[in-house]
């Protein structure tokens, strides 16, 4: 990692370990010396929110798998087994559940937070390939969890999104039977999605290794997008960026809190309430509320594998924005259409999810349609149109320019 | 060291490429027991077949059974359901295919009660086309459990049967 350490070890032991793992000076580098630039937002503190809601998720997982029976027979059972006799197992599942939801709060809005500022722009690239990686195994591990409650919308769910496997021509009943292991999702399924349902969240921690190292390389973006041009721009991490993370975090947590002892099924569907029954599917079944706009996406096209294919190409699009994205420009600051755009695809993405959540028939069809054909058009058309049409406004000489401005615009007002 | 290799460079490389070449070929020996044992095992094989007794069905009337993991519906129809059946041109259907190809007696209809879309129970008696309903993504069969409106490509899949006697029938 690039940040210049100043580590000097001065007690025996220290100097005992630095010798033979510098692991103290790698992580003094990493997150207390490591310059930063001075004007940061709190959009940027999601990702430490993001880091807390693993650990949240990965220390509540351990507990539950301590109550839980991983059989079609027990599962849902020792879920309100959890629910009921385990001391404070109630307490420990709402926080798991509502972790997840919370996970992807803040996932999305890091995300947005990338796609404004432009901070998948050259040289972050791959710091944002590798987040994406991050976003589908979550996707992954929160679809495993979900199957594991056993309840009405765990089956039904997961029969219809391994169904999604079989549309793949030549290998898709092949790849069912793999998912499966029997003619349909049953035991042997539950099984295998619960061991892959420990073992993602790890395969998440290791990314995230990888994730910050790229970011440690060219450094942080920043909400004026431009590049930092010397120490006059930036500041240590610790203490600036580790207390304004930790307030983050804590607001974070009450947030959290809220969901957890005031609402916390508000999030969830009743019927995954009912263990799940392989004669009746309920009448509308949808998926957690963060995998909804993709399911809008899968609905609104009316045959089987090609909407496959559209749901796909609508998370793998996301890999692309680095290129697809033809402006040098990266903040939205400073591109006017493209800020106007931004949040037309913002607004583009809710109206989906909405969508994701009604039945597919008369208008929520007709309205899906129209937010799914809009959600490709800003990718593949409105993006690489915009950096080559588009006019920037004059970027600032440099954020400590931009900085000292803004102060004495203040003191003067 | 490098006077060996300059020497007989062409064994070394012979050697280099027979090893990686062996090496690929266990390591893909292997990987198929790791993939093969996803598939299903022989007790879930075991559960072959089912015998139902139909006798108490009247007209109009259905049962749903479950073989194999998933819903089998077993209609006794009516012969306002037959006769619609039977009408339907079949050059107009999505998975082209007659009403009598799909039944052994017309009056009893057998299928596997899973929306070939992506897996839902569809609803009987219900629909654009008197038939089934799939109220996950909207997909309508008709009065013989085919495809006719919605996502799905396919029509409800016929299980293998046989009619024991006239109350009997095996599935699978
Ligand atoms: C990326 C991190 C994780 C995410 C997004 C996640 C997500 C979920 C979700 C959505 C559920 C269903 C919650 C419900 O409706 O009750 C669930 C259940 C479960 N998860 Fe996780 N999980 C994560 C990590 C873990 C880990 C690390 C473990 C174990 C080591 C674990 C063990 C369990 C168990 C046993 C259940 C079933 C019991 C229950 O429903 O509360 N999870 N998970
Ligand atoms: S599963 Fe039946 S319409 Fe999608």
């Amino acid at each position: 990692m690039s940040g210049h350490s100043e580590f000097q070890p001065t007690s025996a032991p220290v100097k005992w370990l630095e010798r033979r793992l510098p692991i103290l000076s790698l992580m003094h580098g990493a997150a207390v010396a490591f310059p930063t630039p001075k004007n940061l937002n709190y959009w940027w503190t999601f990702g430490g929110i993001l880091m807390f809601c693993l650990g949240v998720q990965i220390i509540t997982g351990v507990i539950l798998v301590m109550h839980f029976t991983p059989h079609v027979d027990m599962a849902f059972s020792s879920v309100e087994h959890i629910m009921r006799d385990v001391n404070y197992g109630w307490l420990i599942r709402y926080i798991h559940s509502n972790g997840a939801s919370m996970f992807f709060l803040a996932v999305y809005i890091h995300m947005f937070r990338g796609l404004y500022y432009g901070s998948y722009k050259e040289p972050r690239e791959l710091i944002w390939i590798l987040g994406m990686v991050i976003y589908v195994l979550m996707t992954a591990a929160a679809f495993f969890g979900y199957v594991l409650v056993w309840g009405q919308m765990s089956f039904w769910g997961a029969t219809v999104i391994t169904n999604l496997f079989g549309a793949i021509p030549l290998v898709g009943d092949f790849l069912l039977s793999l998912l499966w292991g029997g003619f349909s999702v049953d035991n042997p399924t539950l099984n295998r999605l619960f061991s892959l349902h420990y073992l993602v969240p790890f395969l998440i921690a290791g990314v995230v290794v990888l994730h910050i190292w790229a970011l440690h390389v060219p450094g942080n973006n920043n909400p004026l997008g431009i590049d930092v041009k010397g120490p006059q721009d930036t500041v240590t991490f610790h203490p600036y960026y580790t207390i304004k993370d930790t307030f983050a975090v804590v607001m974070f947590m009450i947030f959290f809190a809220l969901f957890v002892f005031y609402m916390p099924n508000a999030l969830g569907e009743p019927d995954n309430y009912i263990e799940a029954n392989r004669l009746s599917t309920p009448a509308h079944i949808v998926p957690e509320w963060y995998l909804l706009p993709f399911y809008a996406i899968l609905r609104s096209i009316p045959d089987k594998l090609l909407g496959v294919i559209a749901m796909g190409i609508a998370i793998f699009v996301l890999f692309l924005v680095p290129w697809l994205d033809t402006s040098k420009v990266r903040s939205a600051r400073f591109r006017p259409l493209y800020k106007q755009f931004f949040w037309l695809f913002l607004i583009d993405a809710l109206i989906l999810g909405y969508i994701g959540a009604k039945p597919a028939e008369g208008m929520y069809l007709v309205i899906g349609r129209i937010a799914t054909a809009y959600y490709f058009l800003h990718f593949f058309i409105i993006l690489p149109v915009l950096g080559l049409v588009e006019t920037p406004k004059p970027l600032p000489e440099s954020i400590s320019k931009s900085v000292l401005d803004k102060s004495a615009a203040g003191k003067a007002a | 060291m490098t006077a060996d290799q300059a020497e007989e460079p062409t064994r070394r490389d012979f050697l280099y490429i027979a090893t990686g070449t062996v090496g690929a070929v266990g390591a893909g020996a292997l990987a198929w027991p790791f993939i093969h044992q996803l598939n299903p095992d022989a007790s879930v094989k075991a559960l072959a077949s089912i015998e139902v007794d139909i006798s108490a069905i009247g007209e109009g009337a259905a049962v749903t059974v479950t073989w194999r993991g998933k819903p089998v519906f077993i209609r006794h129809r009516t012969a306002a359901e037959i006769s619609a059946a039977g009408e339907v041109k079949i050059e107009e259907l999505r998975d082209p295919q007659a009403d009598k190809d799909r039944v052994q007696k017309p009056e009893w209809l057998i299928m596997v009660g899973v929306c070939t879309h992506l897996g839902c129970v569809p609803l009987g008696q219900k629909g654009d086309f008197g038939g089934w309903f799939c109220p996950c993504h909207g997909s309508h069969y008709d009065t013989s459990g085919r495809i006719r409106k919605g996502p799905a490509p396919n029509n409800l899949a016929i299980p293998e049967y046989v009619f024991l006697d006239d109350g009997r029938v095996k599935i699978g």
